[in-house]
This record gives structure tokens, sequence and C-alpha cells, in this order.
């Protein structure tokens, strides 16, 4: 956080410079790249090898809670889905996903806590709580590989719309949107790091700024509060739009849970 | 919980051969001088030391420091001597105390 305000201060001053420039599209299918790609060497290699990412370190605490038994149901999530490799396999590349429940999308995160509160009887896991991201981990892992193919139907074009309205508009005392950094400017950099298409191909992910694992919402907020604009709580519908609509712009692209990124 | 370490060491290797061996242990490594919301410090809560043995025998060993980035990747390389155990332990503050032994067969 320390050395990224100044980067924005450069920012707002390129802003104003390129605030004339028509706004370019969305990126063509066969342009997009994830974050990997814009990585060095050596966060490609921790990404690449299992016992050198710190992300693993989650999945196996996820492992953990999956078979440990909670609630007043007495029952472990493995007792109802048994073997996560096949029964959660691809599950995380379809988040968010439309739940009848409360007639909007949610995130695997939240999907995780309506078992937790329905399903064990026990209290939800708090947002950003180690147990939730150990799980949200642990499952996203069993999708390594798989394409994001979220639901694109009836029940889903309104909150997608959302997502990317959001993801257009300017906001912020900067007075910028997502798009004119990720869409328009995703091959450029800001001061040191290269600006990246923002693929949420790896979520949760470690983030060696954070030294720890974070949610895809998490680093929603870090761009947000980056523009000095308003960021919703975690777990609000609006970032679960965006969320949905960066998981729609990404369809097809292999996800990578737990990614390294820097 | 009790701590989370991924080691890295090839099951089998030739006599004399070079191997390398790595490992992470989750540990949030807390360097002591960040203040909690409240503005007092948050105590140092690091590993000091990382030691591994081969069959009983020293073979690396390093003293961590506050500045060292949390749950600590070690990667070094030693030589295939004989069939046996390799050991690793960390030791830190608050009693902290982890060990993983990996089995290597030299052939
Ligand atoms: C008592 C049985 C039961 C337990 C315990 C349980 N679940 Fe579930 N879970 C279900 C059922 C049934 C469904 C699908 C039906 C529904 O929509 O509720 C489901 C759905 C899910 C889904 C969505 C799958 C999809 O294809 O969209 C996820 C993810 C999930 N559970 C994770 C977990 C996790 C993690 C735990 C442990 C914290 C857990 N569940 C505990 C019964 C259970
Ligand atoms: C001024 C440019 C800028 C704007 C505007 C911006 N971001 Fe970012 N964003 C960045 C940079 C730079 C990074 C990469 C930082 C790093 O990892 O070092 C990033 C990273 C991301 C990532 C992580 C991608 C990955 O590989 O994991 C996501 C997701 C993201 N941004 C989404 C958004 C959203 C949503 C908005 C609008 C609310 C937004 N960003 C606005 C500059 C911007």
């Amino acid at each position: 956080m320390i050395a990224w305000m100044p980067v924005w201060r450069i920012v707002a001053a390129a802003a104003i410079v390129c605030a004339t420039y028509p706004a370019i599209a969305e990126i063509p299918m066969s342009e997009r790249k994830s974050g990997y790609e814009f990585m060095g060497p050596d966060s490609r290699a921790m990404q690449d090898e299992d016992t050198a990412n710190p992300g693993m370190l989650s999945v196996l605490d996820g492992e953990a809670l999956w078979k440990r038994k909670a609630g007043a149901a007495g029952k472990s999530c493995a007792d109802c889905h048994s073997d996560a490799r096949t029964s959660m396999k691809g599950v995380a590349a379809r988040y968010p996903a439309f739940s009848p429940a409360v007639n909007r999308p949610v995130n695997l995160e939240q999907r995780i806590n309506m078992c937790r509160t329905d399903r064990q009887q026990a209290k939800p896991f708090p947002y950003e709580s180690k147990d939730l991201l150990s799980l949200a981990t642990f499952v996203g892992r069993q999708s390594r590989g798989q394409p994001i193919s979220v639901a694109d139907d009836e029940n889903t074009r309104p909150f997608i719309d959302n997502g990317r309205a959001a993801f257009t508009r300017r906001q912020g005392q900067l007075n910028l949107s997502c798009a004119q950094c990720h869409d328009d400017n995703w091959s450029g950099r800001l001061a040191g790091s290269p600006i990246t298409q923002a693929q949420p191909t790896g979520y949760p992910i470690y983030r060696l700024e954070w030294q720890s694992v974070g949610s895809l919402q998490r680093r929603l907020r870090n761009c947000l509060t980056g523009l000095r604009a308003e960021s919703p709580a975690l777990g609000a519908p609006q970032l679960v739009d965006l969320e949905l609509y960066l998981m729609w712009r990404a369809r097809g692209m292999p996800m990578e849970t737990p990614a390294v990124r820097p | 919980m009790t701590a989370r370490a991924l080691i890295n060491v090839p099951p089998k290797a030739k006599r004399g051969e070079i191997i390398g061996i790595k490992s992470l242990i989750s540990h949030e490594m807390e360097t002591g001088f960040r203040p909690d919301a409240t503005g007092q410090p948050i105590p140092r809560n690091i590993i000091k030391e990382f030691v591994c043995t081969y069959n009983g025998v020293e073979v690396f060993r390093a003293e961590f420091f506050p500045a060292m980035s949390a749950n600590p990747f070690v990667s070094f390389t030693t030589v295939a001597n004989e069939s046996g155990t390799i050991t690793m332990t960390w030791t830190g503050d608050n009693g902290f105390f982890a060990t993983e032994s990996v089995a290597i067969t030299v052939e």
C-alpha cells in the first residue's frame, strides 16, 4: 500500500492526458491472457510447483476442514460430497452461479457458507477468514485446468450486465473505469507493474504483497481503493456481479487456483 | 493448529548425485515492528532457525530474521551419499517447533 499511492498519483495525471482517447472495446478472445503471463520467471516457478506454491498450504488446510464434522448436524463436507476430486471438479469454474434460494448469483465462498448454515447447521465463516479461504482454495483447486464456464442465461444475464456496467463506469476521485486500464491499456505498465487484463483465473490467489491467500473480492477492493472509489463490503451484491462479469469475460480460460500473483 | 510444511526431496538418487531440497512452511513471520489497530506493537513471532539433517548429520542450517516473508521457502542442495532419512526442523518464538522427515533411496 505504501508504494501504491504515488503510482496512482501518476495515473491521475495520465488520466487527464488520455481522457479524450476513444475507449477500445472488449479484449478479443484470442488476445486474452492470464495474469500468469505477465509475471517474471520466479513468480511463475512458484505457481508451477506445488511444493513451492504457498497457496497449496491453504489447499491442505481446506482438505482437513473438508473432512471435519461441524455444526448441529454433525456432518463434514465429505459426508455428503465424498471425494472432492470428483464431486467438486469443475464446480469453482461455474461460480458465481445463480441461486434460486436468494434469487441472484452467489460466489463460491457464499455457496460454501450456504452448506455451512443449511446443511451443517453451523455458523457461517466470516469473509476472508482463514477457514473460508482454505475451503474455497481447496474446492477451487479441484477445477485447476478446467475451462471457466459461468452460466449465461436469462437468470444470470441481468447480473452480468450489472457487472459490465460497473467495469466500464468511471468512478472514484481518479474518475477512471476498470476498463480504461484492463481493456484499453492492459499491455502497459503502472509505474513498475504490468497492468494486466484483470483475468479472474486463479482465485483465491496467494498474493506476495499480502503475504497470504485472498479472494477475488479482496483484489477488486484493492483496485477500487486505488481509484479512491467507494468499496462495497465483502460479499456485497455489486462485488458478486463484478466477479460474475469477470468470469464471463474469461469464459473458456483455464482455472489456475491457487495462483501466485505479485 | 500445527504448522503445515511442503517438502520436495527426490525419492531416489544415484550415489554422489547432487540433489535439490526444497521446503515451504506455513508461518506468519510477524516482524514485531507492526502496530495493531489500537497502535500497540504486535509482538514478534518468527521462525528463528531451520536445520536439515541427513541420517542425523547436519547438512544445512539457516538463521531467520524478521525481514523474511511469511511462509518461508528454503531451497538448497546436498550430495546423496546413502539411503536413509532427511529431517527438517524449524524452531522459533513462542516455543514454535515443527519437524518433517522424508525417506530417500540411494542406488
Ligand atoms: C448434509 C449434506 C451436505 C453437507 C454436510 C455439505 N453439503 Fe454442500 N451441498 C449439499 C447439497 C445437497 C448440494 C446441492 C443442492 C443444493 O443446492 O443445496 C450442495 C452443494 C454444494 C456446492 C455447490 C455445488 C455445485 O455444483 O454448484 C458446494 C461448492 C458445496 N456444496 C460445498 C460444500 C462444503 C465446502 C461443505 C462443507 C463445509 C458442504 N458443502 C457440506 C449437501 C451438503
Ligand atoms: C489505473 C489502472 C487500474 C484501474 C483503473 C483498475 N486496475 Fe485492476 N489492476 C491494476 C494493476 C496495475 C494490477 C496489477 C497489480 C499487480 O499485481 O502488481 C491490477 C490487478 C487487477 C486484478 C488481478 C488480476 C490477476 O491476475 O489476478 C483484477 C481482478 C483487477 N485488477 C480488477 C479491477 C477492477 C474490477 C477494476 C475497477 C473497479 C480495476 N481493476 C481498476 C490497475 C488498475
